[in-house]
């Protein structure tokens, strides 16, 4: 290398943090040029974080580095580590918010609430904080990097912070977040186990009886549960997404929640050393409910965004499933089926943030070109949006976990992992856990069931208002980001290998054993987790053999049956006056996932009358945790309020009564 | 020390103790400055007492400051204004006093009780007297709470410091001079801003019944 130092790759992260920093300061000083924030200072960041990528993914094989800096309170600085599971999600980081700045760029219009400037410094003080996050190695700096993450996402979620509806989601959502917050502070303290040392170094080090692990474990699942929305935290993420601009619903979906799911990956298997068996029961209760949770409500949604919010709710539930299914494995010392759960639960993380970035970017090209989030009101927009709809197809099917999609690669490890359960142990567990294997089967297929609603009631029949017929595409910028996110999407799902193959120091540094798919017969062609008797798949082959079957059809199509290219009106049946409202909504196209599962809503239906002339059908579906839950939750802190406040007389004799009788039973106990 | 000093001592805390019983039972505003006059006095003979037998000579400074405000300037100040606000002659309905004597005496053995293990480990000639002070402090406490007029509330609050004074000679030969000038200070300046505030209160409500603060409250 010369004279020159070498540039670690966490000098680069870090560099990447203070221009985003910077980005965010240079927006301010411009704050209502509109033209200079998005169209410099957006795709400027983008580069960067194509930048973070490239340092974090090197460095992934690599030995940890670590460094120490001088910002923090006088002897408390940040000590910061880069390892393998932090380079991981940074490069998770770097490669969504590359697609989703590039399209924020061609997104953000004047006038929507915050000044374009400031919106910059939030969006940049986010990317920065959760890069920070990823990098913490002690309590101190995780918490403080935690917040700003936590606050700036709140301003973003409150953009258009006129509007009353966005003002409680974004406060819903900074309760939640501080609620976290203090189980993960709580956690930390139980982690450091009385030495007084909050650096992760101390903490992994320490080996704590297995009643502090378990309170640790648990208070780590509340608190990382509660941003990354787990049942019975998830209410924020219906809300706020919603709320959000769609850029930033994309980072919050796409990558926040992951850092959240790194905390949890991080306190499992770094800091605590060896799990026990029933925390991974735990989490894959927790995880599987909330996955069927957020696929039954997503099916119900009839606004788009909120579909696709309570689509994140499920995939985070599959995430942690995957979790659970690693923890059970470790704690049975099986390194390399605890290595299989852990790369399917990762491998869906980058996934996720991929497809549902692309998914909630689109929804905001839709929301920009019709002003309409109701699907109630959209359709047809294919013919008007054909860059936005098959970019979003592609999301759509990976979403669904189809093959040969992304998504369909860490739904099959994720399931191989559940195949080799008959291995384990604990008889009860060897019992217990094919269920666990069905039910996330069912939120597979339900999934798909979602997606085809979502993307047949925007994009294809006909438009369902006037207004549609005008829609325009997205712009170059947008598109850019919409294509990089594709791209994505399409060769996580074609190249599993490969990313498996980068993602084994993880597992290795975690669990003590990597998948090791490179030294095995199964070549860069064939994704075998464990050995290729027993399953195998082939993304490329299989998407090979679909387009020559699905183009040798069209072929013979043509050629045997009539041979031309008809446009006909779409779901006529024949019918010859038939008009928008004829086709399948929304609500009707869920209706029956509504009939089976309608003990999980709390709905109320307006049904028409027969003699109705003008018929209306309404049907709103509320979150039943709302009414158990938190309702519960606001009245018994009101009564106690009430309670308190009836110590408040008005009276000094009754006040100084009070300090009377403090001051007597004090002196009592005293005594005592 | 001789026991002739130690009844004097003891003497005095009676004193104390007798007159905390006056204070509560006590209707006139009048009668109850000139009461608190008398316990300051009364202070300041178990004081000196503790001064000449121990040969603690920072005591009778303590001893002249007790002597100066509590004796004279402020009951002086208490009478003017009484005399001011036009209140010397009002009397206060009390709530039964034989209930009040009878929480006294309760508050009393209470008081005992509690300081018993305390003056154990005392090194004090005037240890015994402890429980006296700690008595005088909860019925002061006590009077502070049944008075339903500003000016008997204040001298409620006198009295109570009073007995904490007392408690401190007992215990410990008294406090660092440093702390009992400030607590003198704090004292007077408290008078003053309750003085202010009296007026301030009769301004807003004709009259000096607290009762009329509860309209203060939020509903």
């Amino acid at each position: 290398m010369g004279s020159l130092p070498e540039l670690l790759a966490i000098d680069g992260v870090m560099l990447v943090v203070v221009a985003w920093f910077a980005i965010g300061l240079a927006g301010i000083a411009a704050l209502h040029n509109l033209a200079f924030v998005a169209r410099v200072l957006f795709p400027l960041s983008a580069s960067l974080s194509l930048a973070l990528a490239g340092f974090a993914l090197p460095a992934l094989p690599g030995a940890p580095q670590v460094a120490v800096l001088a910002i923090g309170l006088p002897d408390l600085p940040f000590h910061l580590r880069l390892d393998a599971l932090s380079a991981f999600f940074l490069a998770l980081l770097g490669l969504a918010s590359a697609g989703i700045s590039v399209f924020a760029g061609g997104y953000f219009r004047q006038g929507e609430g915050t000044a374009p400037g400031l919106l910059c410094l939030h969006y940049h003080l986010f990317l920065a904080s959760m890069a920070m996050v990823l990098l913490a190695d002690d309590a101190y700096a995780f918490m403080v990097t935690w917040e700003v993450m936590a606050l700036s996402s709140f301003f973003l979620v409150t953009t258009n912070h006129r509007i009353a509806e966005i003002r409680r989601a974004g406060f819903l959502y900074l309760l939640v977040a501080h609620v976290g917050a203090i189980s993960i502070l709580l956690c930390f303290g139980v982690l450091q186990a009385n030495t007084g040392d909050y650096t992760f170094a101390n903490m992994r080090a320490q080996s704590l009886p297995p009643f502090w692990a378990s309170c640790a474990f648990g208070l780590a699942l509340f608190g990382f549960g509660a941003k990354a929305g787990l049942l019975p935290l998830h209410v924020w993420l219906p809300e706020a997404h919603p709320a959000a601009p769609s850029p930033v619903s994309a980072l919050m979906s796409g990558v926040m929640l992951k850092t959240a799911i790194y905390g949890l990956v991080r306190v499992n298997f770094d800091l605590l050393g060896s799990p026990l068996w029933w925390w991974g029961v735990v989490a894959l209760v927790v995880g599987l409910a909330t996955a069927l949770f957020g696929v039954v409500f997503a099916a119900a949604q009839v606004d788009m965004k909120r579909l696709l919010a309570y689509s994140s709710i499920e995939n985070v539930g599959l995430i942690v499933v995957g979790l659970g299914l690693a923890i059970v494995f470790a704690a049975y010392r099986m390194g390399s089926l605890a290595a299989l759960a852990l790369v399917a639960s990762l491998y869906h993380c980058l996934n996720h943030a991929m497809f549902k970035s692309l998914l909630f970017l689109g929804t905001g090209s839709v929301l920009h070109a019709t002003q309409e989030r109701n699907l109630g009101k959209l359709g047809g927009l294919m013919r008007f949006m054909p860059w936005v709809a098959w970019t979003t197809l592609v999301g759509v099917v990976a979403s669904a976990g189809l093959p040969p999609s992304n998504g369909f690669v860490s739904e099959w490890l994720l399931l191989q992992g559940f195949l080799f359960t008959g291995d384990l142990p604990n008889p009860y567990l060897r019992m217990l856990v094919p269920v666990f294997a069905a039910g996330v089967v069912l939120v597979a297929a339900l999934a798909g069931y979602v997606m085809v609603k979502f993307f047949g009631v925007i994009f294809l029949g006909r438009p369902r208002e006037e207004k549609l017929a005008q829609a325009h595409d997205a712009g170059g910028l947008e598109r850019l980001g919409l294509a990089w996110l594709t791209a994505g999407c399409v060769l996580l799902g074609l190249f599993p290998v490969a990313v498996i193959e980068v993602m084994d120091p993880i597992t290795t540094a975690l669990v003590g054993r990597g998948l090791a798919l490179s030294g095995r017969a199964g070549d860069w062609l064939l994704l075998a987790p464990m050995s290729a008797e027993r399953a195998s798949y082939s993304p490329i082959l299989f998407l090979l053999v679909t387009a020559a079957v699905v183009f040798a059809t069209i072929v013979l199509v043509r050629r045997f049956y009539h041979g031309r290219v008809r446009r006909a009106a779409p779901w006529d049946c024949g019918f010859p006056a038939q008009t928008a409202r004829m086709q399948d909504t929304a609500e009707g196209f869920g209706q029956p996932i509504r009939q089976i599962f309608e003990p999980f809503y709390r709905m109320h239906r307006e049904l028409p009358t027969p003699f109705d002339a003008a018929p209306r059908y309404k049907v709103t579906v509320e979150d039943p945790l709302w009414g158990w839950v938190y309702l519960r939750i606001a009245a018994a802190t009101e009564a106690v309020s009430r309670w308190v406040g009836m110590l408040q007389r008005g009276r000094i004799s009754i006040y100084l009564l009070y300090s009377f009788l403090t001051l007597v039973a004090l002196l009592f106990l005293t005594q005592a | 020390m001789t026991p002739f000093t130690s009844q004097v001592i003891n003497l005095f805390a009676s004193v104390l103790l007798l007159i905390a019983f006056a204070m509560l039972a006590q209707r006139r505003i009048v009668t109850l400055i000139n009461l608190f006059a008398v316990q300051g006095l009364a202070l300041v003979g178990s004081t000196v007492t503790v001064a000449w037998a121990t040969g603690q000579h920072h005591l009778y400074w303590s001893a002249g400051i007790t002597f100066v405000l509590k004796v004279v300037a402020l009951p002086l100040i208490l009478h003017r204004l009484i005399r001011r606000l036009n209140v010397k002659w009002d009397i206060e309905t009390l709530i039964n006093i034989p209930t009040m004597m009878l929480v006294g005496i309760v508050l009393v053995v209470f008081a005992f009780n509690l300081a018993l293990p305390i003056s154990e480990f005392s090194q004090s000639i005037a240890r015994g007297t402890l429980g006296i002070a700690l008595a005088c402090v909860l019925m002061s406490f006590l009077m502070m709470i049944t008075r339903s007029k500003a000016v008997p509330q204040v001298i409620g609050f006198l009295a109570m410091e009073n007995g904490l004074f007392f408690a401190a000679t007992s215990a410990t030969y008294g406090m660092p001079m440093v702390v009992e000038l400030g607590i003198a200070l704090d004292v007077l300046v408290g008078m003053i801003i309750l003085g202010v505030f009296m007026f301030q209160i009769r301004e807003q409500f004709d009259s000096l019944d607290i009762h009329h603060l509860e309209k203060l409250k939020e509903d």
